[in-house]
């Protein structure tokens, strides 16, 4: 699986990450490998397998539906790049 | 015995001292904090140092321990990955996009172990975000080790397992997605248990690949790692897939006898590609094995060779998702001057995050990509499947599985640095335990070329006091996990 560089380019921008052209040109030789390396799966015939969602097996728990944490709000913001009044600032989205 | 320096003692050993007042915890905690400023130049096996607080937390063990409120951890200096958040202090994870990070809540593993009286001394170093296998994708520079500092000391828990075997702290916590415990373990000699999944709770370790994440103990012996155990483990209801299962008596197990006792030796991972040093040390501990009375058959886990491909479709793609998170917005690394909001995710992004990161979370990223999702994560979940009933037919046969834990001993430091699918396969042995969600321990067996080497034991689901006790009984007869790093005295 060779994936060229506007394939490299548009899942660096479905992963949010920015990247040189140099980058681009790098990262397609390492992704095509990685992906070759995975690509021994696809001869397995799984066709009788299901899917395996959990080690155990186990259904994900559920609780009951009421508050349990306390509100802590200022602690949490504290570690914020940018905050005002309580909300987290970044540039403006809507003109 | 009596002049032995309290670096070399165990837990027990170190319990029974402080409670007969032969010294305080305060001494231990400031003689493990002077070996930590002495010797962690050459390693690099801590990121954040807490001496302050860690002599606190020790006056308060010494109150408990005159007051007659001791248990067995009370006042024992150990070291966390830096993966566990830690309330006030810098909680990394191995990356620039943490530097900054002020953990506001502890994890449930630092709480219980909190609770149990430990003293922290600080955080060790790691690959970024858990996510390598010799400890060079740190932000913070990679770790030595010990046993020879021009060498890897595997990873990601590579500051963990550095750091025990220099005997910078007693013990260090560790996480293993692939086999962070384990391999880091053999590579610098010491004994790593990763856990059943769910036995030990994942809430506040930052998270890397869900399904397969677990922490687990990293010590000098298999005792310690039992006494370790015993504080960590149990269900907690802010984990959603902690299991609610009761704990075990891990230290009550140890000097159970292995008369009878079936172990099958693992055909795949002891074939002819097994480097010749690697085989002899492994028959080494089976012939002890077979001595303490234990029954050593060959088993065959057919798919096992499907493992590393299978991970690295599955561990990205969890990867890619928990990752996400990190936005530049509510915490964690942000650009400057973000022209505007897709600017401020992409470059906070790319400059908090590591290339061997970034490259995880492309491939899952794309394995999970609309047209993709059934050829790559679909498949991998199908094959993983495959690969855990392997081991559910084995254990049908036998109690516990037999390996070794890395196919080398510790490599030198740029070795595989630069070609990520060879370093992949530092881990050919430990992944499919893993994607199976079972236990599994890495204990000292004889070295190679004067290196340490791990042998490997594998359980059944929840048998980690089966692990334990024959790992114990094997370091009865042995001296393998004694041997320590000549520098380090």
């Amino acid at each position: 699986m060779a994936l060229d560089s506007k394939e490299v380019e548009k899942i660096a921008h479905l992963a949010r990450l920015a990247v040189t052209e140099e980058e681009v040109e790098t990262l397609k030789g390492e992704l095509s490998g990685i992906l070759d390396l995975v690509e021994r799966i696809s001869a397995q015939d799984t066709s009788e397998v299901l899917p395996m969602a959990h080690p155990l097996h186990m259904n994900q728990r559920l609780r009951a539906d009421e508050v349990t944490e306390e509100n802590r709000r200022e602690d949490f913001q504290s570690v914020a790049p940018l905050t005002e009044d309580g909300l987290y600032l970044v540039p403006k989205v809507i003109e | 015995m009596m002049n032995e320096p309290l670096h070399e003692k165990t837990i027990r050993q170190l319990s029974k001292g402080l409670a007969d007042k032969e010294f305080s915890s305060v001494e231990l905690t400031r003689h493990f904090l002077e070996r930590i400023e002495r010797y962690d130049d050459q390693l690099n096996s801590v990121i954040t140092l807490t001496p302050e607080p860690a002599l606190e937390q020790a006056e308060e063990a010494d109150r408990q321990i005159a007051a007659g409120d001791a248990g067995q951890l009370t006042g024992i200096p150990i070291l966390h990955k830096d993966i566990f958040c830690t309330r006030g202090v810098k909680t990394s994870c191995g990356s620039r996009m943490l530097d900054n990070f002020i953990s506001p809540y502890d994890a449930t593993v630092v709480e219980r172990l909190k609770q149990a009286g430990v003293v922290m001394l600080g955080k060790t170093n790691m690959d970024e975000f858990a996510m390598g296998s010799s400890n060079e994708t740190s932000w913070y520079g990679p770790v030595r080790n010990p046993w020879d500092t021009d060498t890897v000391p595997g990873g990601s828990s590579g500051g963990s397992a550095a750091a025990v075997a220099a005997r910078l702290c007693v013990a260090a916590t560790g996480t293993d997605t692939g086999g962070s415990i384990r391999q880091p373990a053999a590579l610098c000699g010491i004994s790593g248990l990763k856990p059943t999944y769910g036995r030990v709770s994942r809430y506040g370790m930052i998270a890397f690949a869900s399904s397969l994440d677990q922490a687990g103990p990293m010590t000098r012996s298999a005792e310690d790692a039992a006494v370790m155990l015993s504080a960590m483990a149990g269900f907690d209801r802010r984990d959603s897939t902690s299991m609610d299962h009761p704990v075990d008596d891990y230290v009550g197990g140890l000097e159970q006898s292995l008369v009878g006792l079936k172990v099958g030796v693992v055909k795949e991972f002891m074939d002819e590609r097994l480097d010749a040093g690697m085989a002899g040390s492994m028959q080494a501990a089976i012939e002890q094995l077979k001595q303490l009375g234990a029954e050593i058959v060959e088993v065959s886990l057919p798919n096992s060779h499907l493992s590393v491909p299978v991970y690295y479709v599955v561990a990205p793609a969890e990867c890619s998702s928990n990752l996400s998170r990190f936005d530049g917005v509510r915490f964690g690394h942000r650009c400057d001057n973000p022209t505007g909001l897709e600017d401020l995710y992409k470059r906070s992004r790319s400059e908090g995050f590591g290339a061997e990161v970034k490259r995880r979370i492309m491939i899952g990223t794309y394995a999970l990509s609309a047209g993709y999702y059934d050829a790559y994560y679909l498949q991998a979940q199908k094959v993983r499947h495959l690969i855990s009933d392997d081991f559910r037919s084995a254990f049908e046969k036998v109690d516990l599985l037999l390996g070794p834990s890395s196919p080398d001993t510790a490599f030198k430091l740029g070795e595989k640095s630069d070609d990520p699918i060879n370093m992949y396969l530092s881990d050919i042995y430990t992944i499919a335990v893993n994607l199976a969600g079972l236990p599994a321990i890495s204990i000292p067996a004889a070295p190679v070329n004067d290196m340490p080497a791990g042998l490997q034991l594998i359980g059944n689901y929840f048998e980690e006091r089966r692990l334990l006790n024959a790992a114990h009984q094997i370091q009865q007869v042995t001296d393998w996990h004694r041997a320590a790093p000549g520098q380090f005295e």
